[in-house]
Protein backbone atom coordinates (compact mmCIF):
# COMPACT_ATOMS: atom_id res chain seq x y z
CA UNK A 1 0.00 0.00 0.00
CA UNK A 2 1.72 3.29 -0.95
CA UNK A 3 1.85 5.72 1.74
CA UNK A 4 0.41 9.19 0.83
CA UNK A 5 2.90 11.96 0.33
CA UNK A 6 5.57 9.89 1.55
CA UNK A 7 8.80 9.47 -1.03
CA UNK A 8 11.66 8.30 1.35
CA UNK A 9 14.33 10.43 2.42
CA UNK A 10 16.10 9.05 -0.82
CA UNK A 11 19.37 7.49 0.36
CA UNK A 12 21.17 7.83 -2.60
CA UNK A 13 23.15 4.98 -2.02
CA UNK A 14 25.17 2.85 -3.75
CA UNK A 15 24.68 -0.06 -1.28
CA UNK A 16 21.06 -0.35 -1.38
CA UNK A 17 21.30 -4.02 -2.69
CA UNK A 18 22.96 -4.84 0.80
CA UNK A 19 20.35 -3.16 2.44
CA UNK A 20 17.84 -5.83 3.79
CA UNK A 21 13.49 -5.41 3.32
CA UNK A 22 12.39 -2.71 5.98
CA UNK A 23 15.96 -1.52 6.95
CA UNK A 24 17.57 2.01 6.45
CA UNK A 25 21.22 2.71 6.47
CA UNK A 26 22.64 4.30 9.57
CA UNK A 27 26.26 5.76 10.00
CA UNK A 28 26.34 6.03 13.55
CA UNK A 29 26.12 3.26 15.50
CA UNK A 30 22.87 2.98 17.86
CA UNK A 31 23.21 1.68 21.24
CA UNK A 32 20.28 -0.86 22.29
CA UNK A 33 20.09 -3.08 25.20
CA UNK A 34 17.64 -4.19 28.08
CA UNK A 35 18.93 -3.32 30.85
CA UNK A 36 21.31 -1.60 32.64
CA UNK A 37 24.86 -1.32 30.80
CA UNK A 38 26.95 -3.81 33.13
CA UNK A 39 30.90 -3.46 34.23
CA UNK A 40 33.01 -5.94 33.28
CA UNK A 41 36.90 -5.56 34.17
CA UNK A 42 39.28 -7.76 31.61
CA UNK A 43 40.39 -8.78 35.01
CA UNK A 44 37.53 -10.82 36.12
CA UNK A 45 36.21 -11.48 32.79
CA UNK A 46 35.73 -14.96 31.96
CA UNK A 47 34.62 -17.12 29.05
CA UNK A 48 33.12 -20.72 29.12
CA UNK A 49 32.24 -23.17 26.59
CA UNK A 50 29.94 -25.94 27.74
CA UNK A 51 27.95 -29.24 26.73
CA UNK A 52 24.61 -28.95 28.52
CA UNK A 53 25.26 -28.38 31.95
CA UNK A 54 29.27 -29.56 31.46
CA UNK A 55 31.90 -26.51 31.30
CA UNK A 56 34.59 -27.99 29.17
CA UNK A 57 36.74 -25.08 29.31
CA UNK A 58 37.11 -21.75 30.33
CA UNK A 59 39.61 -19.10 29.37
CA UNK A 60 40.72 -15.97 31.16
CA UNK A 61 40.87 -12.37 29.25
CA UNK A 62 44.78 -13.31 28.69
CA UNK A 63 44.08 -16.94 27.70
CA UNK A 64 41.91 -16.02 25.19
CA UNK A 65 43.37 -13.26 23.53
CA UNK A 66 46.21 -15.66 22.88
CA UNK A 67 43.68 -17.99 20.55
CA UNK A 68 44.31 -16.94 17.23
CA UNK A 69 42.86 -13.28 15.89
CA UNK A 70 40.95 -13.25 13.07
CA UNK A 71 39.65 -9.69 11.19
CA UNK A 72 36.03 -9.83 9.97
CA UNK A 73 34.18 -6.48 8.13
CA UNK A 74 30.26 -7.19 7.88
CA UNK A 75 26.94 -5.17 7.26
CA UNK A 76 24.83 -5.64 10.55
CA UNK A 77 21.19 -5.26 10.81
CA UNK A 78 19.49 -4.56 13.71
CA UNK A 79 16.08 -5.72 14.03
CA UNK A 80 15.02 -2.11 15.11
CA UNK A 81 15.25 -1.26 11.42
CA UNK A 82 19.06 0.39 10.90
CA UNK A 83 21.83 -1.31 9.45
CA UNK A 84 25.23 -0.41 9.26
CA UNK A 85 27.84 -1.35 6.40
CA UNK A 86 31.44 -2.44 6.62
CA UNK A 87 32.02 -3.19 10.34
CA UNK A 88 35.31 -3.89 11.40
CA UNK A 89 35.78 -6.13 13.78
CA UNK A 90 38.76 -8.61 15.30
CA UNK A 91 38.39 -11.71 17.40
CA UNK A 92 38.61 -15.15 18.10
CA UNK A 93 36.21 -17.36 15.62
CA UNK A 94 33.99 -19.70 17.03
CA UNK A 95 36.04 -22.37 15.20
CA UNK A 96 38.99 -21.58 16.69
CA UNK A 97 37.50 -21.19 20.09
CA UNK A 98 35.70 -25.00 20.00
CA UNK A 99 38.93 -25.92 18.56
CA UNK A 100 40.86 -25.12 21.42
CA UNK A 101 38.22 -26.44 23.52
CA UNK A 102 38.73 -30.17 21.73
CA UNK A 103 35.28 -30.07 20.80
CA UNK A 104 33.65 -31.24 17.47
CA UNK A 105 29.70 -30.27 17.42
CA UNK A 106 28.25 -32.23 20.22
CA UNK A 107 24.69 -30.82 19.25
CA UNK A 108 23.77 -28.92 16.12
CA UNK A 109 22.44 -25.99 18.93
CA UNK A 110 24.12 -23.38 20.69
CA UNK A 111 22.79 -21.11 23.32
CA UNK A 112 25.15 -17.87 24.07
CA UNK A 113 24.83 -16.31 28.02
CA UNK A 114 25.92 -12.88 28.49
CA UNK A 115 27.13 -11.09 31.70
CA UNK A 116 23.56 -9.64 32.97
CA UNK A 117 21.68 -12.60 32.17
CA UNK A 118 21.05 -12.39 28.63
CA UNK A 119 21.12 -15.53 26.36
CA UNK A 120 20.77 -16.36 22.25
CA UNK A 121 20.28 -18.81 20.49
CA UNK A 122 22.49 -19.87 17.38
CA UNK A 123 22.64 -22.88 15.46
CA UNK A 124 26.60 -24.24 15.46
CA UNK A 125 25.65 -23.81 11.63
CA UNK A 126 25.75 -20.39 11.85
CA UNK A 127 28.66 -19.93 14.20
CA UNK A 128 30.86 -22.63 12.55
CA UNK A 129 32.92 -22.10 9.07
CA UNK A 130 34.31 -18.66 9.93
CA UNK A 131 31.04 -17.38 10.29
CA UNK A 132 30.72 -15.68 13.32
CA UNK A 133 33.65 -14.89 16.27
CA UNK A 134 33.77 -13.61 19.82
CA UNK A 135 34.61 -9.30 19.24
CA UNK A 136 37.18 -8.08 21.11
CA UNK A 137 37.58 -4.91 19.19
CA UNK A 138 35.68 -2.46 16.52
CA UNK A 139 37.37 -0.15 14.29
CA UNK A 140 40.79 -1.54 15.79
CA UNK A 141 39.77 -0.29 19.54
CA UNK A 142 39.12 -2.73 22.67
CA UNK A 143 35.03 -2.91 21.83
CA UNK A 144 33.44 -0.05 24.04
CA UNK A 145 31.48 -1.05 26.85
CA UNK A 146 28.05 0.34 25.05
CA UNK A 147 28.73 -2.00 22.78
CA UNK A 148 29.14 -5.41 24.77
CA UNK A 149 32.88 -4.87 25.77
CA UNK A 150 35.00 -6.49 26.56
CA UNK A 151 33.88 -9.26 24.53
CA UNK A 152 30.55 -9.95 22.63
CA UNK A 153 29.33 -12.04 20.21
CA UNK A 154 29.50 -11.15 16.29
CA UNK A 155 27.01 -12.93 13.72
CA UNK A 156 26.73 -10.79 11.39
CA UNK A 157 24.15 -12.50 8.92
CA UNK A 158 21.62 -12.83 11.47
CA UNK A 159 19.55 -9.57 12.93
CA UNK A 160 22.04 -7.89 15.81
CA UNK A 161 20.11 -8.99 18.72
CA UNK A 162 21.87 -12.62 18.22
CA UNK A 163 25.42 -11.03 18.27
CA UNK A 164 25.24 -11.11 22.58
CA UNK A 165 26.69 -8.10 24.37
CA UNK A 166 29.21 -8.89 27.28
CA UNK A 167 29.09 -12.36 26.87
CA UNK A 168 30.53 -15.06 28.65
CA UNK A 169 29.45 -18.09 27.75
CA UNK A 170 28.71 -20.87 24.71
CA UNK A 171 26.41 -23.46 25.63
CA UNK A 172 25.77 -26.63 22.99
CA UNK A 173 22.34 -27.89 23.67
CA UNK A 174 19.92 -30.90 22.53
CA UNK A 175 17.35 -28.54 20.96
CA UNK A 176 16.78 -25.24 19.63
CA UNK A 177 16.35 -23.67 23.53
CA UNK A 178 14.62 -19.67 22.55
CA UNK A 179 16.68 -17.22 24.43
CA UNK A 180 15.60 -14.29 26.56
CA UNK A 181 14.33 -11.88 23.07
CA UNK A 182 13.32 -15.09 21.68
CA UNK A 183 10.74 -16.05 24.41
CA UNK A 184 9.67 -12.65 24.58
CA UNK A 185 8.35 -12.11 20.82
CA UNK A 186 11.14 -11.88 18.51
CA UNK A 187 12.36 -14.99 15.89
CA UNK A 188 13.56 -18.10 16.73
CA UNK A 189 16.58 -17.52 14.00
CA UNK A 190 16.10 -14.20 12.66
CA UNK A 191 17.35 -14.07 8.99
CA UNK A 192 17.31 -10.13 7.77
CA UNK A 193 16.99 -10.78 4.15
CA UNK A 194 13.35 -12.83 5.06
CA UNK A 195 12.51 -10.06 7.76
CA UNK A 196 12.52 -13.02 10.27
CA UNK A 197 11.93 -10.12 12.96
CA UNK A 198 9.03 -11.84 15.00
CA UNK A 199 7.44 -15.17 16.70
CA UNK A 200 6.55 -16.32 13.03
CA UNK A 201 7.22 -13.43 10.43
CA UNK B 1 4.77 -11.69 28.56
CA UNK B 2 5.10 -14.71 26.04
CA UNK B 3 3.27 -14.15 22.81
CA UNK B 4 1.72 -17.12 21.88
CA UNK B 5 3.67 -19.19 19.20
CA UNK B 6 0.90 -20.03 16.99
CA UNK B 7 0.30 -16.48 15.37
CA UNK B 8 2.25 -13.98 14.10
CA UNK B 9 1.50 -10.30 14.52
CA UNK B 10 0.22 -8.95 11.11
CA UNK B 11 -0.03 -5.67 9.25
CA UNK B 12 -3.15 -3.62 9.31
CA UNK B 13 -4.28 -0.48 7.97
CA UNK B 14 -5.21 1.99 10.09
CA UNK B 15 -6.86 5.28 10.10
CA UNK B 16 -5.34 8.47 11.61
CA UNK B 17 -8.51 9.86 13.01
CA UNK B 18 -6.92 12.87 15.48
CA UNK B 19 -3.57 14.62 15.77
CA UNK B 20 -2.20 17.32 18.58
CA UNK B 21 0.98 19.15 18.67
CA UNK B 22 1.81 18.41 22.43
CA UNK B 23 5.30 20.31 22.27
CA UNK B 24 7.29 22.26 19.88
CA UNK B 25 8.74 18.90 18.74
CA UNK B 26 6.22 16.00 19.73
CA UNK B 27 2.77 15.51 17.66
CA UNK B 28 0.22 12.69 18.89
CA UNK B 29 -1.48 11.16 16.40
CA UNK B 30 -4.82 8.79 16.91
CA UNK B 31 -5.01 6.07 14.92
CA UNK B 32 -8.12 3.64 14.45
CA UNK B 33 -7.24 0.17 14.70
CA UNK B 34 -9.00 -1.62 11.74
CA UNK B 35 -8.49 -4.90 13.59
CA UNK B 36 -7.77 -3.68 17.62
CA UNK B 37 -5.22 -5.78 20.04
CA UNK B 38 -4.92 -6.36 23.64
CA UNK B 39 -1.88 -5.50 24.42
CA UNK B 40 0.36 -4.04 27.57
CA UNK B 41 1.11 -0.65 28.51
CA UNK B 42 5.14 -0.63 27.40
CA UNK B 43 4.66 -2.25 23.95
CA UNK B 44 5.21 -0.66 20.42
CA UNK B 45 3.71 -1.21 17.27
CA UNK B 46 5.86 -0.82 14.06
CA UNK B 47 4.57 1.58 11.16
CA UNK B 48 5.53 0.74 7.73
CA UNK B 49 5.63 3.61 4.77
CA UNK B 50 5.51 2.91 1.20
CA UNK B 51 7.05 5.14 -1.33
CA UNK B 52 5.45 5.18 -4.83
CA UNK B 53 8.68 3.75 -5.79
CA UNK B 54 8.39 0.30 -3.13
CA UNK B 55 10.49 1.53 -0.90
CA UNK B 56 9.82 1.16 2.56
CA UNK B 57 10.71 2.92 5.41
CA UNK B 58 10.02 0.97 8.95
CA UNK B 59 9.95 2.08 12.35
CA UNK B 60 8.99 1.29 15.84
CA UNK B 61 6.85 3.25 17.88
CA UNK B 62 5.68 2.86 21.98
CA UNK B 63 2.05 3.04 22.53
CA UNK B 64 1.57 6.37 24.25
CA UNK B 65 -2.36 5.11 25.23
CA UNK B 66 -4.24 2.65 27.59
CA UNK B 67 -4.63 0.09 26.95
CA UNK B 68 -8.14 0.12 28.29
CA UNK B 69 -9.20 2.89 25.14
CA UNK B 70 -10.32 -0.12 22.87
CA UNK B 71 -9.53 0.24 19.10
CA UNK B 72 -7.67 3.63 19.23
CA UNK B 73 -4.07 3.83 20.18
CA UNK B 74 -2.01 6.95 20.25
CA UNK B 75 1.65 7.27 18.87
CA UNK B 76 4.00 10.70 20.64
CA UNK B 77 6.36 11.21 17.86
CA UNK B 78 8.98 13.68 17.96
CA UNK B 79 10.48 15.20 15.01
CA UNK B 80 13.79 14.41 13.88
CA UNK B 81 14.86 16.57 11.53
CA UNK B 82 17.57 14.34 10.43
CA UNK B 83 14.91 11.69 10.15
CA UNK B 84 12.79 9.93 7.23
CA UNK B 85 9.77 9.13 8.85
CA UNK B 86 9.03 11.83 11.93
CA UNK B 87 9.28 14.67 9.52
CA UNK B 88 6.85 12.47 7.45
CA UNK B 89 4.66 12.50 10.00
CA UNK B 90 4.96 15.84 11.46
CA UNK B 91 4.75 17.66 7.85
CA UNK B 92 2.62 15.47 5.85
CA UNK B 93 0.45 12.88 7.15
CA UNK B 94 -3.30 14.35 8.08
CA UNK B 95 -6.13 13.21 9.52
CA UNK B 96 -7.94 10.70 7.50
CA UNK B 97 -4.74 8.73 6.15
CA UNK B 98 -4.15 5.51 6.37
CA UNK B 99 -1.23 4.23 7.52
CA UNK B 100 0.02 0.36 7.66
CA UNK B 101 1.10 -0.89 11.23
CA UNK B 102 1.48 -4.01 13.20
CA UNK B 103 1.42 -4.85 16.91
CA UNK B 104 1.63 -5.44 19.75
CA UNK B 105 5.16 -5.91 19.71
CA UNK B 106 7.56 -6.07 22.47
CA UNK B 107 7.69 -8.81 25.53
CA UNK B 108 10.21 -7.08 28.27
CA UNK B 109 9.36 -3.46 29.05
CA UNK B 110 5.71 -4.17 30.28
CA UNK B 111 4.16 -2.33 33.25
CA UNK B 112 3.73 -5.25 36.10
CA UNK B 113 -0.27 -4.94 36.49
CA UNK B 114 -0.06 -7.31 39.64
CA UNK B 115 3.00 -4.91 40.94
CA UNK B 116 3.10 -4.82 44.97
CA UNK B 117 6.23 -3.00 45.19
CA UNK B 118 6.74 0.49 44.41
CA UNK B 119 7.39 1.35 40.82
CA UNK B 120 10.00 4.33 39.72
CA UNK B 121 9.65 5.65 35.70
CA UNK B 122 12.56 7.40 34.91
CA UNK B 123 12.16 8.70 31.02
CA UNK B 124 13.11 11.94 28.58
CA UNK B 125 10.99 13.49 26.02
CA UNK B 126 9.61 10.96 24.03
CA UNK B 127 11.18 8.91 25.77
CA UNK B 128 7.57 9.30 28.36
CA UNK B 129 5.33 7.72 25.26
CA UNK B 130 5.64 3.60 27.18
CA UNK B 131 5.95 5.12 30.82
CA UNK B 132 2.75 7.37 30.05
CA UNK B 133 0.97 3.98 29.12
CA UNK B 134 2.12 2.57 32.28
CA UNK B 135 1.00 5.76 34.17
CA UNK B 136 -2.53 5.39 32.92
CA UNK B 137 -3.05 2.02 32.98
CA UNK B 138 -2.58 2.10 36.31
CA UNK B 139 -5.01 5.00 36.71
CA UNK B 140 -7.48 2.87 34.48
CA UNK B 141 -7.29 -0.13 36.87
CA UNK B 142 -7.20 1.99 39.64
CA UNK B 143 -3.89 0.35 40.46
CA UNK B 144 -2.43 2.36 44.48
CA UNK B 145 1.13 0.70 43.59
CA UNK B 146 3.09 3.39 45.28
CA UNK B 147 4.51 5.14 41.36
CA UNK B 148 7.41 7.92 40.71
CA UNK B 149 8.18 9.36 37.60
CA UNK B 150 11.28 10.85 36.72
CA UNK B 151 11.17 12.96 33.85
CA UNK B 152 13.50 15.36 32.38
CA UNK B 153 13.07 17.60 29.47
CA UNK B 154 14.51 21.28 28.54
CA UNK B 155 11.97 23.29 29.33
CA UNK B 156 8.48 23.55 31.10
CA UNK B 157 7.27 23.60 27.78
CA UNK B 158 8.94 20.47 26.68
CA UNK B 159 7.25 18.33 29.05
CA UNK B 160 4.92 15.72 27.01
CA UNK B 161 1.50 15.71 28.65
CA UNK B 162 2.31 17.97 31.17
CA UNK B 163 -1.06 18.66 32.36
CA UNK B 164 -2.15 15.58 32.92
CA UNK B 165 0.85 14.20 34.88
CA UNK B 166 -0.41 17.16 36.97
CA UNK B 167 -3.65 16.77 37.47
CA UNK B 168 -2.66 12.68 38.04
CA UNK B 169 -0.40 13.59 40.38
CA UNK B 170 -2.59 16.24 42.68
CA UNK B 171 -5.10 13.25 42.34
CA UNK B 172 -3.28 10.53 43.52
CA UNK B 173 -1.32 10.65 47.12
CA UNK B 174 0.42 7.51 45.67
CA UNK B 175 1.89 8.95 42.16
CA UNK B 176 5.02 11.26 42.40
CA UNK B 177 6.29 13.27 39.98
CA UNK B 178 9.64 14.72 39.67
CA UNK B 179 10.72 16.95 36.63
CA UNK B 180 14.35 17.80 35.81
CA UNK B 181 14.46 21.09 34.05
CA UNK B 182 17.52 21.21 32.35
CA UNK B 183 17.39 24.72 30.38
CA UNK B 184 14.79 26.79 32.39
CA UNK B 185 13.76 27.29 36.35
CA UNK B 186 11.63 24.60 37.38
CA UNK B 187 8.64 26.39 39.52
CA UNK B 188 8.20 23.16 41.71
CA UNK B 189 10.24 22.30 45.01
CA UNK B 190 9.78 18.85 44.18
CA UNK B 191 11.48 19.46 40.86
CA UNK B 192 15.02 19.35 39.84
CA UNK B 193 16.65 22.25 37.81
CA UNK B 194 19.75 20.16 36.26
CA UNK B 195 20.28 17.45 33.94
CA UNK B 196 19.37 13.78 35.90
CA UNK B 197 22.38 11.93 37.72
CA UNK B 198 22.69 9.71 40.44
CA UNK B 199 21.84 11.76 43.69
CA UNK B 200 18.71 12.54 41.91
CA UNK B 201 18.05 9.26 41.05
CA UNK B 202 18.20 8.51 44.82
CA UNK B 203 16.45 11.62 45.86
CA UNK B 204 13.31 10.51 44.05
CA UNK B 205 13.79 6.94 45.13
CA UNK B 206 13.28 8.00 48.36
CA UNK B 207 10.03 9.65 47.98
CA UNK B 208 8.94 6.25 48.12
CA UNK B 209 7.34 4.01 50.58
CA UNK B 210 9.79 1.38 50.29
CA UNK B 211 12.87 0.40 47.33
CA UNK B 212 11.27 -0.18 43.53
CA UNK B 213 10.58 -3.63 42.67
CA UNK B 214 10.81 -2.39 38.94
CA UNK B 215 12.19 0.47 37.43
CA UNK B 216 11.51 1.40 33.58
CA UNK B 217 13.54 3.91 31.97
CA UNK B 218 13.66 5.35 28.83
CA UNK B 219 15.11 7.92 26.28
CA UNK B 220 18.77 8.04 24.74
CA UNK B 221 21.28 5.61 25.61
CA UNK B 222 23.45 8.18 27.48
CA UNK B 223 20.53 9.23 29.68
CA UNK B 224 19.54 5.81 30.26
CA UNK B 225 22.99 4.68 30.93
CA UNK B 226 23.24 8.02 33.31
CA UNK B 227 19.96 6.89 35.06
CA UNK B 228 20.20 2.82 35.37
CA UNK B 229 23.82 3.91 37.16
CA UNK B 230 21.87 6.20 39.39
CA UNK B 231 19.29 3.19 39.96
CA UNK B 232 22.25 0.42 40.65
CA UNK B 233 23.73 3.35 43.23
CA UNK B 234 20.69 3.55 44.97
CA UNK B 235 20.77 0.03 45.83
CA UNK B 236 18.54 -1.54 43.31
CA UNK B 237 19.16 -4.77 41.27
CA UNK B 238 19.96 -4.59 37.94
CA UNK B 239 17.64 -7.40 37.60
CA UNK B 240 14.30 -4.95 38.02
CA UNK B 241 15.78 -2.21 36.02
CA UNK B 242 14.05 -2.20 32.02
CA UNK B 243 15.78 -0.13 29.73
CA UNK B 244 14.59 1.13 26.08
CA UNK B 245 16.97 3.57 24.43
CA UNK B 246 16.15 5.06 20.95
CA UNK B 247 17.36 3.16 18.12
CA UNK B 248 18.33 4.50 14.68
Amino acid sequence: MVTRGFTGKGTGSDFSDRIPPGQHQVDHFPVLTAGPTPRVEPSDWKFTVKVGPRPVKVWSWAEFNALPQTKMTRDIHCVTSWSKLNTAWEGVLIDDILADAGLGSPTDFMLAHSYDGYSTNVPLADLASGKAMVALKYEGQPLPRDHGGPARLLVPHLYFWKSAKWVNALQFTERDEPGFWELRGYHIYGDPWREQRYTND
Amino acid sequence: MIEDGALSVSWQTSAIINTIQQTATIKSFFFRLAEPFSYTAGQHVDVRLTAPNGYVAMRSYSIASSPSDTGIIELAIERLSDGEVSPFFHDVAAVGDEIELRGPLGGHFLWPERATAPVLLIGAGSGLAPLMAMIRQRRALAQSVATALLLSARTKSDVLFAEELFKTEAADPHFHLALAITRDCPERSTDFDRRIDSAMVADVVGRLPAQPGDVFICGSNGFVNIAADGALAAGLQAGAVRTERYGG
